[in-house]
């Protein structure tokens, strides 16, 4: 049984593991990052701006994921590096796309040709960093839209008395008080994204839901040394538990998080702490 | 018409290729790992299996640096072509539809049939229903017969529908379901067979045309010697050269 | 093939009417149009149904769970925590799987293998627990001042829930019930894509986009036409939703309409 548990490809299914976190760690920052950008343009004088964030926002959340996945990736591989062979490769005379095919040039391969599997990995994983923070940069855009008009007017209007510029009044008085209202919106966000990591397969990752198909599916004698029937269930309902305590712990830091941003804030929950303090 | 440009601009592309590659390019070979004997992942996580051994001793022979690498079949053709790897070597069979957008080398198995395997042997193969992996060769058959199909996204849960009595039989290459029928009291293989499909071989870009030709030349130098048969028989795959 | 020809032989395809084969080669846009919109029937289907039942198991569940009354609350917070807490994916395997072995317990469970019951019931409960926590969510923000007011002129049990809890509570998670709406349609997509098989080649529209794309090995155009109607499909959502939430919030003065939506917003 412990010989069974530390085959190779059971070292696979714990490394995916980690594989899963850090891409969820990686991934976070840069959709709120992309989201923040989109509901600052979203809201800006300048109307192509405003256009462009708000179609990006409404046609991403407008599409299931996995339609997305399926050939965005591909599609941004390409982008990636035609550019790179319009750059690098400026008196290269043949056509780019050759029937089906895609031909750039070999120092516009991404990552090069000669590169070692781990490089092509890395790529990989970054693809998917990128597409995962595209997709869920529009859904935290919105939710942190709807957090910029929530600061209630007197706030930006009194900051406006003050004498201060608008770039001022967006830093100093909006920006610090919008992710109170964000919070709720964000962490649902969090949990989604959470539970979307099973699609990272479509991303060319081998993630946990991967390498649980491959060591649940039955095994016969002849291909391994561990024969067994269908064991996906096992390796399924391992995998429910991971997403059940992951899922737990989240809610408790981003309960703690809350508590902690709710702190002196003019709205309800602020409310209720002062009063608790009091009393 | 179409056909002559598509072959001078390969011509000219590959006179290119030699210039810009120089020596010591690694061709990636892309492979499934799901679909034994031909291609699976071993205890240590690694691509074994009919098209392992094959692809090391043909890059030895072509003096290619090669490289594994593994990618989901519905996705493995656009891949090929978007250029994520060189080489398809998962047990694809040569069909015209493919053929339109990748290239082929010579076929390294001849046909395999495609073989049922039932829980019982009166399984009803006229108007029963028909367990198939979504978009195969089998599943473009069944559909065209008269039997009801019934389309699963993995072989895996295909075996599994027969066995929960989802579907009365499922059609797949016979290589796949040998080792499954053996092992396994309560399934057996139905004598009846179907040709479909040609043999299986590598899938290559179109313009890619000088890899292929080294291959082919791999391929040609192991039928002549025997070794492609041993491997043929090795992995219990039907047919000789 | 004229295109209204190629609409006539495969518009109603995904429920089995029209052509029995799938087009093989030579494949148009018209065809492909035609038939994976065909296959947004299906998604169509499992939306509606699984919203409109959701819906009143959501009530059930957002009530259980403010319940002060432990043996209401505890499985109400647990159907609540498993069905958000899991992946639709690792749900949808293990309904499969649980219908499979209830089927040789009794052929009654024999419909629930097919992806029009099973994935249904699986979609419902999903949606149930998705939109019970915002309901619920909804319930613990209502203003204190309108059931006291309701106290006050002597209603109680189900007048007071009927008249004054529950449309108060419907107002207040519209926007985010909306959301989940959103949600749910798209989460349609996964049914035949990794839980339920595909008889007959009778699937969803995201089956016949793979359809096409394993066809024509051209993911660029099947995938975007799968997109539009999605696109279509959301903008419709969200406007029959606007409409209900102009008639929740018909009571209100013109600028504290305004207000309210844009407050609550966020909750999603």
């Amino acid at each position: 049984m412990a010989c069974y548990l530390t085959t190779g490809k059971h070292m696979s299914i714990y490394y995916s593991v980690f594989t899963v976190l850090i891409l969820l760690a990686v991934t976070a920052p840069i959709a709120l990052l992309f989201g923040f950008v989109g509901a600052s343009a979203a809201r800006s004088r300048i109307a192509p701006l405003r256009w462009f964030a708000q179609g990006y926002i409404a046609i991403v959340r407008g599409v299931p994921e996995i339609a997305f996945f399926l050939f965005f990736v591909i599609a941004l591989d390409q982008g990636i590096e035609y550019l790179r062979h319009k750059a690098l490769c400026p008196d290269w005379s043949e056509p780019i796309r050759q029937g089906n095919d895609f031909v750039v040039c070999q120092a516009a391969k991404v990552p090069l040709g000669s590169a070692p599997q781990w490089l092509h990995e890395t790529y990989g994983f970054a693809l998917a960093v990128l597409t995962f923070a595209i997709v869920y940069g529009a859904f935290a855009a919105n939710v942190l839209f709807g957090a910029m008009r929530a600061v209630p007017r007197a706030q930006l209007e009194t900051a406006e008395a003050y004498g201060m510029t608008q770039r001022q009044t967006f830093w100093r008085v909006l920006v610090p008080q919008m992710w109170v209202y964000a919070l709720p919106g964000l962490s649902n966000l969090w949990m989604v994204l959470i539970k979307a990591t099973p699609l990272l397969f479509l991303l060319g990752v081998e993630d946990i839901v991967y390498w649980a198909r491959e060591l649940g599916g039955t095994k016969t004698p002849r291909f391994t040394d561990y024969p067994h029937g269908d064991w996906r269930m096992w390796y399924f309902l391992a995998l429910l538990v991971f997403y059940l305590l992951f899922t737990r712990v989240s809610e408790i830091v981003l309960g703690r998080i809350m508590a902690r941003l709710t702190k002196g804030q003019a709205t309800a929950g602020g409310e209720a702490q002062r009063k608790a303090a009091t009393a | 018409m179409k056909q002559l440009i598509l072959s001078t601009a390969a011509l000219a592309l590959s006179a290119g290729m030699v210039l810009a590659d120089g020596h010591g390019k690694t061709i990636r070979l892309g492979t499934e790992g799901a679909y034994p004997p031909y291609n699976f992942l071993n205890d240590a996580g690694e691509v074994a299996g009919f098209e392992r051994e094959l692809g090391d001793e043909l890059c030895a022979r072509a003096e290619l640096t090669c490289e594994w690498v593994t990618n989901e079949w519905d996705s493995i053709i656009p891949n090929l072509v978007s250029g994520n790897y060189d080489v398809i070597i998962a047990g694809m069979s040569i069909t015209d539809e493919r053929d339109e957008v990748i290239d082929f080398t010579q076929n390294y198995t001849l046909p395999d049939p495609s073989a049922y395997v039932a829980a019982s042997e009166d399984a009803d193969l006229e108007n029963g229903v028909l367990a198939a992996q979504t978009n195969t060769i089998q599943a473009a058959f069944i559909a065209e017969s008269s039997a009801t199909l019934v389309e699963f996204a993995t072989p895996e849960e295909t075996i599994a529908a027969v066995k929960n009595g989802e579907a009365d039989a499922v059609l797949a290459d016979k290589a796949f379901l040998t080792p499954i029928a053996d092992a396994d009291p309560d399934l057996m293989m139905l004598d009846q067979e179907e040709l479909i499909g040609g043999g299986i071989g590598l899938g290559l870009r179109e313009s890619d045309t000088e890899l292929k030709e080294k291959l082919n030349a791999a391929i040609a130098t192991m039928k002549e010697d025997g070794s492609l048969n041993a491997l043929l028989t090795k992995w219990e795959i039907s047919g000789q050269f | 093939m004229s295109c209204w020809q190629t609409i006539q032989d495969y518009g109603l395809r995904a429920i089995g009417i029209g052509e029995r084969l799938l087009p093989r080669d030579d494949f148009t846009l018209c065809q492909q149009f035609t038939l994976i919109g065909s296959g947004m029937i299906w998604n169509i289907y499992f939306g509606l149904f699984a919203l409109m039942l959701g819906f009143f198991l959501a009530t059930a569940l957002a009530l259980g769970k403010a319940s002060s009354r432990t043996i209401l609350r505890k499985p109400a917070e647990w159907f609540i925590f498993l069905f958000r807490g899991s992946p639709l994916f690792i749900q949808f395997f293990f309904a499969y799987f649980l219908f499979l072995n209830l089927k040789s317990v009794s052929p009654i469970f024999d419909p629930f293998t097919a992806a029009w019951l099973g994935a249904l019931i699986v979609l419902f409960f999903n949606t149930a627990a998705y939109s019970g926590e915002i309901f619920y969510g909804a319930l613990q923000s209502i203003p204190k001042g309108d059931t006291e007011a309701a106290d006050a002129y002597g209603l109680s049990g189900w007048a007071r829930f009927r008249r004054v809890v529950w449309p108060t509570m419907l107002r207040l998670a519209w926007p985010a019930y909306t959301n989940e709406a959103i949600f749910l349609f798209q989460a349609t997509a996964l049914v035949f894509f990794s839980g339920f098989p595909a008889w007959q080649q009778r699937g969803d529209a995201l089956y016949y986009a793979s359809y096409f794309a394993d066809k024509t090995f051209n993911p660029f155009v099947p995938y975007p036409i799968l997109a539009f109607y999605f696109i279509l499909l959301t903008l419709v959502i969200i406007s029959l939703f606007g409409l209900v939430n102009a008639r929740l919030n018909r009571h209100l003065p013109q600028n504290m309409r305004r207000k309210i939506r844009l407050r609550l917003n966020l909750v999603r």
